[in-house]
């Protein structure tokens, strides 16, 4: 058996599975996990837009503000470190739930996540704040528009992974760990790596090219 | 804002003068009384419509077999008849708009009888019905109806999902409906380019009404796309693998791509825009940075692989008509495959060729130009396939037959256009002309509805277990293709002698005389559409000496030919076992057709979900809140929107079984009808002894 077979034969679909430890479900999962990877795909192209316009956006700033007198480094490298910690603490909750650790920890490092989420569209929502009251409003120029429609689309992502966070561990108190939520959990992990990736994007265009 | 504020205006926009008879009442001109009576007559029909449809309903007591064997029904067969439905509505209405604005053209010299914000009304509705209402609910309902059937699978991978995407383009439409009795329409055509769309300039609720159905279907279509491609990977019964795929599945799973990946930047160019117009973004704006050539890319990156996508599974539909109606294998299955599959490719790298005009340097619009060129390429491989396919064929001329046969001829002349558009030195000169619409017609109407049309009459008796009338099917077809040709082969003359596009009046008096030929072509393509209502209604009047219980009328080669018609919910009662391409066609040579299995299992099948529907209300709420700003709707129908989908979270035992012994006698009964039934000749295919049994005849070329 070639290395790629035997990798197949491991992995039934890309990413974390849930491994034969879980029975029928790591087979039922096999369709739904190759459904939200293609869904992702089809949300990265929708971020790769507001990309592009945001990029063909940079000089339209229309004499208003522009990254130098908007951006707050400090603040947005607290955010990343934010983000990307809860990234860490998901995985975490993926290896609990795929080695069975128990359900107190596998909810532990879900709710850990939830803070850090939470604790990343807190410091977000004050950037923008503070932005607002350097008169770094959308409607001012063109440059403006263009990252408030990248930005806060990747927030609107994250808050909406955080209520679908919560939601599951409602399932998670309500029918324990079936295969439906495993299969909440599962592809929230795959979204919540994604928007991390986004943010990394973000990170490096908006905020350090807008910087540099 | 507070609680209070958001009820100062419990109707938002909404006014009387929002009715379109208003104005006529208020100021009686000539002019104002000709548009205000066209207006309401349109808006009556839809009141009438949705009235006698209630009606209906309530005297046959229909309302419960509605909601529990369709809306609410995760079945692709089902899921797709009702997307069909949905166009076929779609698109007597905007054919009737056609109509009129070609009768609006044929007097239309020195003035005519519609106003210019009437008539442009007209063309934007048109083309936005005519792309997002009637061809994109058609090929996706053709597809949510075949390919499952065609890959030997239960249903498609997500059917509550389908449902949903059925709902969201359901919702559209309607919000397109509504738009004929409470305001008016856009008129900034159905590309809405800003800034003439921006609130500056368009400060009605035409363009929201445009923005939020466009949002709607889109939506949709990003889910059907994810749908359509996780179901052809992943639901292929055994031994389909992706190299004996049927020619449809194959172009309905580039289709699926393209929508996963063109969709998007429509989502994204119509939400700048809702947000220049209603929070004062600054996107598209003419001040303060704004940049309309975002919008242009944005709009064209999806517009110019929707082309395609709407294009593609048409050209899969001729393939199998072709195929089966010349008694032969497909030629060239490999070059098809992968002709398919690079229209779909370069179909992303030539977006620039729709605006060559508008400023980019000669090099880019040669690229660009050369790039579209290339599409030839594949599109010309295909056309001699089915051409060789054909070749030493049994050639029948059936209904689908005969549109396949208008559509070669009409599309190469199409195609053949369209290389001269994309060369951007003969775009300069005719660009904006009614030679881009003889010329996108050309491809849209041959190639896209004919193969839509083809399917429908091809599949019917599939999904209804009857055949459609041969003979008016015969006449709608020839009204169609001459029809077309009588529409559409002025416009090109017309167009080389100057006549902008979208004119609503103008003062060349030699135009006149083409003019009246395409508005004679209209009325023969109208009388096209009264044909195929006329045959339906012939046909389910005349139903019991058309039946096609068991299964296969035209002697069909891919699997969905295998089980009866209609099939069964659970659509096989054994997943069948693929052994070959034609895997049919195989099977009843080597007498393995209709077996006997020893065994039957429980099926298990997704259980109906009110989720479809309650998205579409929801959805359409939603949207008309917006366009009419009553933010108190707006806010309750996006609450709502959430709180549907965590409850849809928390459901569980979400399927139904369907029990081994209903299943074994479900096709026992059909397995002895087989039994029962005499096989008919290719000659007597289109007479009432044609009872779904093929017999056997050579396969392949005339010796």
């Amino acid at each position: 058996m070639s290395p790629q077979a035997a990798m197949y034969q491991v992995n039934k679909y890309p990413g974390l599975n849930l491994g034969p430890g879980h029975g029928q479900d790591d087979e039922a999962a096999a369709t739904v996990m190759f459904g939200f990877w293609v869904f992702l795909m089809s949300d990265a192209i929708l971020f790769g837009m507001v990309f592009a316009t945001y990029v063909t956006s940079l000089h339209g700033t229309a004499g208003g503000p522009g990254p130098h007198d908007l951006y707050d480094i400090k603040s947005i490298f607290i955010e990343t470190m934010l983000l990307l910690a809860s990234s860490f603490t998901f995985g975490m909750a993926s290896l609990a739930l795929k080695y069975k650790h128990g359900r107190i920890r596998l909810v532990s490092w879900m709710v850990v996540t939830l803070v850090l989420g939470i604790g990343f569209l807190g410091f977000e929502l004050h950037d923008f704040s503070s932005m607002f009251a350097h008169g770094g409003v959308p409607s001012r120029s063109g440059f403006l528009s263009a990252f408030f429609d990248l930005v806060p689309l990747h927030g609107l992502h994250v808050t909406a992974g955080c209520i679908w966070l919560i939601c599951l561990l409602g399932q998670i108190g309500r029918y324990g760990l079936d295969l439906k939520t495993k299969l909440g959990i599962m592809r929230l992990a795959l979204f919540w790596h994604f928007l991390d990736i986004v943010w990394i994007a973000i990170f490096s265009v908006v905020y350090l090219g807008g910087l540099t | 804002m507070s609680i209070a504020a958001l009820f100062d205006h419990p109707l938002g926009r909404l006014q009387w003068s929002s009715l379109p008879f208003w104005d006529m009442l208020q100021h009686p001109t000539k002019g104002n009384i000709i548009n205000g009576v066209i207006a309401t007559g349109a808006a009556s029909l839809v009141v009438v419509g949705a009235i006698a449809l209630v009606l209906v309903l309530t005297r046959y007591k229909l309302w419960r077999p509605l909601w529990s064997d369709w809306v609410t029904s995760p079945d692709h067969k089902k899921i797709g008849i009702m997307y069909i439905v949905i166009a076929l509505v779609m698109l007597a209405r905007a054919l009737i708009e056609a109509v009129l604005m070609r009768a609006q053209q044929a007097f239309g010299l020195g003035g005519g009888f519609l106003s210019p914000d009437h008539f442009a009304q007209l063309f934007s509705t048109h083309g936005t019905i005519m792309i997002f209402f009637m061809a994109m609910p058609f090929l996706t309902g053709v597809i949510n109806y075949v390919m499952p059937l065609q890959i030997g699978a239960r249903d498609v991978s997500f059917p509550v999902l389908n449902s949903i995407s059925l709902g969201l383009t359901a919702a559209g439409a309607a919000l397109v409906m509504v738009s004929l009795v409470i305001g008016k329409f856009s008129t900034g055509g159905w590309f809405g380019y800003p800034p003439y769309t921006e609130a500056n300039f368009s400060p009605g609720v035409g363009p929201d009404y445009w923005i939020w159905a466009l949002s709607l279907a889109g939506l949709g279509a990003t889910l059907t796309g994810i749908n359509f491609a996780v179901t052809i990977y992943r639901e292929r019964a055994p031994g389909m693998t992706l190299m004996r795929m049927p020619l449809f599945t194959w172009t309905a799973l580039c289709t699926a791509i393209i929508m996963i990946f063109a969709m998007p930047p429509l989502t994204v160019a119509t939400a700048q825009l809702a947000l220049d117009r209603y929070l004062g973004f600054h996107y598209f704006t003419n001040d303060l940075g704004g940049n309309m050539m975002n919008f242009a890319n944005l709009f064209w990156l999806f517009g110019h692989p929707e082309v395609y996508i709407l294009i593609l599974p048409a050209f899969g539909v001729y393939s199998e008509t072709i195929s089966t109606f010349s008694g032969k294998a497909l030629f060239g299955y490999r070059s098809l495959v992968m002709a398919t599959m690079v229209i779909a490719l370069l179909s992303f790298t030539v977006w620039l060729h729709h605006f060559f005009t508008m400023g980019q340097d000669a090099n880019i619009n040669a690229v660009f130009g050369i790039a579209s060129m290339l599409i030839g390429i594949p599109t010309g491989v295909k056309i001699y396939d089915w051409m060789w396919t054909m070749f030493r064929g049994r050639v029948r001329l059936t209904v689908p037959m005969i549109y396949a046969l208008g559509f070669i001829v009409l599309f190469v002349l199409g195609g053949m256009s369209g290389i001269l558009l994309a060369n951007p030195t003969i775009d300069y000169q005719v660009h904006n002309t009614v030679f881009l619409v003889a010329h996108f017609h050309n491809v849209a109407v041959p190639g896209v509805l004919f193969g839509m049309l083809s399917a429908y009459h091809f599949w019917f008796p599939k999904a209804f277990g009857f055949r459609l009338n041969e003979r008016w099917g015969m006449i709608s077809a020839l009204c169609w293709i001459f029809g077309f040709i009588g529409a559409f082969f002025p416009l090109y003359a017309l167009g080389l002698m100057g006549l902008p596009r979208r004119t609503v009046a103008y003062t060349e008096a030699r135009y006149v005389p083409l003019e009246w030929v395409a508005f004679l072509g209209a009325l023969l393509i109208l009388a096209a559409l009264l044909a195929l209502l006329w045959q339906l209604w012939v046909s389910i009047r005349d139903r019991d000496g058309n039946r096609v219980f068991v299964g296969d009328p035209w002697a069909g080669r891919s699997l969905e030919w295998s089980t009866s018609a209609p099939p069964p919910e659970y659509n096989y009662a054994v997943i069948p076992v693929v052994e070959d391409r034609d895997t049919f066609t195989r099977a009843k040579e080597q007498g393995r057709a209709y077996q006997r299995p020893d065994t039957y299992v429980d099926i298990e099948l997704p259980g109906n979900s009110a989720m479809g529907p309650a998205i579409a209300a929801i959805g359409f709420a939603l949207a008309f809140g917006l366009v009419w700003h009553i933010w108190w709707l707006v806010i309750l129908a996006f609450l709502a929107a959430i709180a549907s989908m965590i409850v849809r979270g928390f459901a569980r035992d979400t399927t139904r079984i369907v029990s081994a012994q209903q299943v074994r006698q479900e096709h026992h009964r059909w397995i002895d009808a087989v039994a029962a039934a005499t096989a008919v000749s290719r000659a007597d295919e289109c007479k009432s002894v044609n009872v779904g049994l093929a017999l056997q005849e050579a396969d392949g070329v005339v010796p």
